[in-house]
């Protein structure tokens, strides 16, 4: 079980490659193959939890190359961390897979998207099992890769080429960082395995500045691919893929990537001097939770509201990793997981029956869409922290250990739990109360096959919470824990304020949008200046725009004339070169080797015009030819 | 002075260059054929002396000689013959005449 | 002494009527000129103790031969006269290359040691030669002698009118 776990990836890869060689043969046009082996890999990783629950881990590794004195080693390990992993990945994924075949049903490239969700889960799950940075980079960049393929899935958009694009380029500046933080770890440590860097952190070897500094690297490459600041900017663009791409990998696991590495190799940063690593992490999470939900507020694209939900979100999840609660960041993760996914998918399930992801034009769909509604309902209480739902467990022990770490951090916490409360309402209300706001549009409930998987996330949001429980002594984080990191006892004050805090944020949405006590425009109105800037997302893409888009092309654009000029004038000056020697060359073969042979010809013809008149016919001349010949052998023969 | 196997090889070489020239210079076909029996006559002498003087025991100069002689006459039988056989039909024996296949 | 004034006699014999064949303009008489230089050759023979081939020299060339090549400048417009040209344009090559060959020869032969061998000269031996003939040479002789048959059959087909 544990032993051949390293199949668990293989599987889906294998599906890929069968998808994008048979494609259209499959059963359910590759759909049936992929899901699948997604069902088979979830069953394993539940009887991989139950064995790891046990106390059961495992590692393994194998030589992967040898370089110079060097040995490089791949293998892959099972301990709780990568069980949770593990389960989250492959239930997850196998839920949103089944609603894939509702929602992108009649898609020109359905197979096509399989394979590449395929892909993304092998590429994922391989990310979780590794026991190395090198095999786990292999990963990281395997979703990267999926993520630029599955948002410019519909490519023929102007506007998904240019996400895919931005989303690619902008992670890509975070793995730069993250490479060359690997590459100081193995140049300190001299290997890559996780077992073989935390003894180096142990002993010594690795510490002190470096040892910072290869931690903050690392934290560069989870910046890129978290959607923390300042590499934020490439999440909401990454709307323009289908919404189960949405679901699956911008909100539950792909942008976890980043939480886990940071997890995974949580004794860099914790053994960092004064905490230095974590500090930078939890201020990082913390303001880009803020922030993020900030711009949330004001967002009229249901999907974007969402978006920066999961920035919001991951912000808290980096936040509680950094303020030393280990266990709390993890346990977010894993509870985002769900009733993110759940809010994508139902959102999706939305636009699939309006046509249209911009919530001004709908309305009224509570009536039309009721297993929908509910559903979603579910998945914005678990977001707000209402309790009993899983997002209060969640998000109140991260809230626990930052007041107990950063004060300033925690009201951070709080200020950002109101606001996300209030976003999320102001959507529900919005899309589902009051009345159709669009003539044109015919909305019906989803089939089945899309409605069935919301409801079991919708389950999962509620009740995986309980994990996380207090009252049965908190397994969750006896199961999944830093030893170091002492997680802070249950505060019953605390749990009440952020209720508390998360119900102001629904009162107050209700109050603009379901009551309309304020109507959202006058609100608009006098928040003027602010409600331009959130409007404007804080100006980071005309930043980035200014900053980097801007020279970079001018740069290009002088290079491109270096290329045309300098390099293409060699290039062609070689061709005119050659050219010419041709030319030389033809003339020498017109007049000197044709000359030669018609030199031939010509003393061939010549000679015998001239020979022709020995040949009189007369044989008195041919007896004198041979009289004047044997003369001439004589008097040779007598000179000699 | 005793006539010397020399004396004779003058002779017959003399008789022979006469008998080329009168090959190579005669336009009448007889007149050449009449240079090719001096020719004949000279290597006559020659093979008659040489048993004389240098073999007087054998007779194979002789033999040699003989048969020449018979072969000339032989060769000479048919010449004629062909001369007198173009000489019907080309009406001429003069050899520049006959041309009729020269280019 | 008397046998050097005898070879001068009979070379003389031979080279000049010799030099009248091969530059006459008449025909007839280059033809007439062979008889002097055929016998002079026989008396050559003689002196080479060679009788039965002067014998027969006398017989087949002085007689068959000359006769027939007087029938055949008969036969044919030979003898037509002396006002047609009887020389070819080799002339003066042909008479350089003869005189030039002459003296070749002349001076190979003054160069040569020849292996004389001095010994008795032979006694009449028309015998000799016939057992020869008949002996050592007999394979010569009877191809010589179908030589002479086919010439003879040969001359009769090529001369003969056509009917």
């Amino acid at each position: 079980m544990l032993a051949s776990a390293w199949l668990i990836p293989v599987l889906p890869f294998l599906a890929f490659w069968l998808i994008v060689f048979f494609g259209r043969r499959l059963p359910g046009e590759g759909a049936y193959v992929a899901i699948g082996a997604m069902v088979v890999d979830a069953l394993w990783s539940m009887a991989i939890l139950g064995q790891a629950l046990g106390g059961r881990t495992y590692e393994a590794n194998v030589v992967w190359a040898v370089m110079g004195g060097r040995s490089v080693q791949i293998g892959y390990q099972i301990d709780p961390l990568t069980a949770v992993m593990l389960n989250v990945v492959t239930i997850v994924g196998s839920l949103i897979f089944i609603y894939s075949i509702g929602y992108m049903h009649g898609d020109p490239r359905y197979p096509r998207f399989f394979a590449y969700m395929s892909l993304f889960a092998a590429s994922m799950l391989t990310l979780v099992l590794a026991n190395n940075l090198l095999l786990l980079y292999v990963g990281w960049e395997g979703v990267g890769l999926c993520s630029y393929l599955l948002i410019g899935f519909w490519f023929e958009r102007p506007a998904a080429a240019r996400a895919s694009m931005k989303a690619f380029v902008t992670t890509r500046v975070g793995d730069l960082f993250m490479f060359i933080g690997i590459l100081l770890i193995f140049l300190t440590v001299g290997s890559l395995g996780f077992p073989a860097i935390f003894e180096a952190v142990e002993g010594g070897a690795l510490a002190g500045a470096p040892l910072t500094l290869a931690a903050l690297l690392l934290f560069g490459g989870a910046v890129g691919k978290s959607a923390q600041i300042p590499l934020h900017v490439w999440l909401p663009d990454a709307m323009e893929g289908p919404t189960p791409v949405s679901a699956l990998i911008h909100a539950a696991t792909m942008v976890a990537a980043g939480v886990y590495l940071v997890a995974r190799s949580y004794l860099l940063f914790f053994a960092s001097p004064d905490h230095g690593a974590l500090t930078v992490v939890a201020y990082v999470g913390g303001l880009t939770a803020l922030m993020a939900a900030t711009i949330g507020v004001v967002q009229t694209d249901i999907k974007r509201v969402m978006a920066y939900s999961t920035i919001s979100q991951l912000g808290y999840m980096m936040m509680g990793l950094g303020v030393l609660g280990y266990t709390a960041g993890i346990f977010h993760l894993m509870t985002h997981a769900f009733f993110k996914a759940l809010l994508f998918l139902a959102a999706g399930s939305v636009i699939h029956a309006m046509h249209t992801n911009e919530m001004p034009e709908m309305g009224g769909l509570a009536r039309v869409m009721p297993r929908t509604y509910w559903t979603m309902v579910i998945g914005a209480l678990a977001l707000s922290g209402i309790p009993p739902f899983a997002g209060f467990w969640s998000k109140d022990e991260i809230l626990l250990e930052a007041f107990h770490h950063d004060r300033v951090l925690f009201w951070i916490g709080l200020a950002g739990a109101f606001i996300t409360a209030f976003y999320v309402f102001r959507m529900i209300f919005v899309t589902f109360s009051g009345r159709l706001r669009s003539a044109a549009a015919h909305p019906h409930e989803s089939p089945a096959v899309m409605t069935v998987p919301l409801m079991v996330l919708a389950g999962f949001s509620a009740l995986i919470g309980f994990v996380g429980a207090p009252w049965w002594g908190n397994p969750f984080h006896h199961f999944v824990s830093f030893e170091a990191a002492e997680g802070a006892a249950f505060d019953p004050t605390l749990a009440l304020l952020s209720t508390v805090v998360g119900l102001a944020g629904i009162f107050t949405a209700a109050a603009v949008y379901y009551w309309r006590w304020i109507p959202s425009a006058s609100l608009r109105a006098a928040a003027g200046p602010l409600y331009t800037l959130l409007v404007r997302k804080y100006y980071w893409d005309e930043f980035y725009q200014w900053a980097v888009v801007r020279p970079l092309l001018w740069i290009a654009r002088r290079l491109r004339i270096f290329d045309i000029y300098v390099i293409d004038g060699a290039v062609n000056a070689v061709g005119m070169i050659f050219v010419g020697l041709t030319r030389l060359y033809r003339i020498f073969d017109l007049y000197v080797v044709d000359g030669a042979v018609n030199l031939v010809g010509w003393v061939t013809k010549t000679l015998g015009a001239v020979l022709r008149y020995g040949q009189t016919g007369a044989p008195q001349n041919y007896l004198l030819a041979i009289a004047l010949g044997v003369i001439l052998l004589v008097i040779g023969g007598i000179i000699r | 002075m005793t006539v010397g196997l020399t004396h004779y090889l003058v002779t017959s070489s003399l008789l022979f260059c006469l008998g080329l020239f009168g090959v190579l210079t005669r336009r009448n076909a007889v007149a050449i054929l009449m240079g090719i029996e001096l020719m004949l006559n000279a290597g006559n002498i020659n093979l008659i002396a040489f048993n004389r003087y240098v073999a007087p025991g054998a007779v194979s100069g002789q033999i040699f000689a003989l048969v020449i002689i018979t072969l000339a006459a032989c060769e000479a039988a048919v010449g004629l013959a062909l001369v007198m056989a173009a000489y019907r039909s080309l009406e001429t024996i003069h050899v520049d005449e006959i041309n009729l296949m020269k280019w | 002494m008397g046998e050097l004034a005898a070879f001068v006699i009979l070379s003389a014999v031979i080279l000049v009527p010799a030099v009248i064949v091969v530059t006459s303009r008449n025909i007839v008489r280059s033809a007439l000129s062979l008889v002097p230089t055929f016998l002079g050759v026989t008396g050559l023979y003689v002196m080479l103790h060679a009788e039965f081939v002067a014998g027969i020299q006398v017989l087949i060339y002085a007689g068959a031969i000359t006769v027939l090549i007087l029938f055949v400048i008969m036969l044919t417009e030979g003898g037509s006269g002396t006002m047609v040209r009887q020389v070819t344009g080799q002339v003066p090559l042909g008479a350089m290359a003869a005189t030039w060959l002459a003296f070749l020869i002349l001076v190979t032969l003054s160069r040569t040691q020849w292996p004389v061998a001095a010994g008795p000269p032979p006694q009449y031996s028309v015998q000799g030669i016939g057992t020869a003939f008949l002996t050592n040479y007999v394979l010569i002789f009877e191809v010589t002698s179908l030589v002479l048959l086919i010439s003879l059959v040969g001359a009769i087909v090529i001369a003969r009118r056509e009917e």
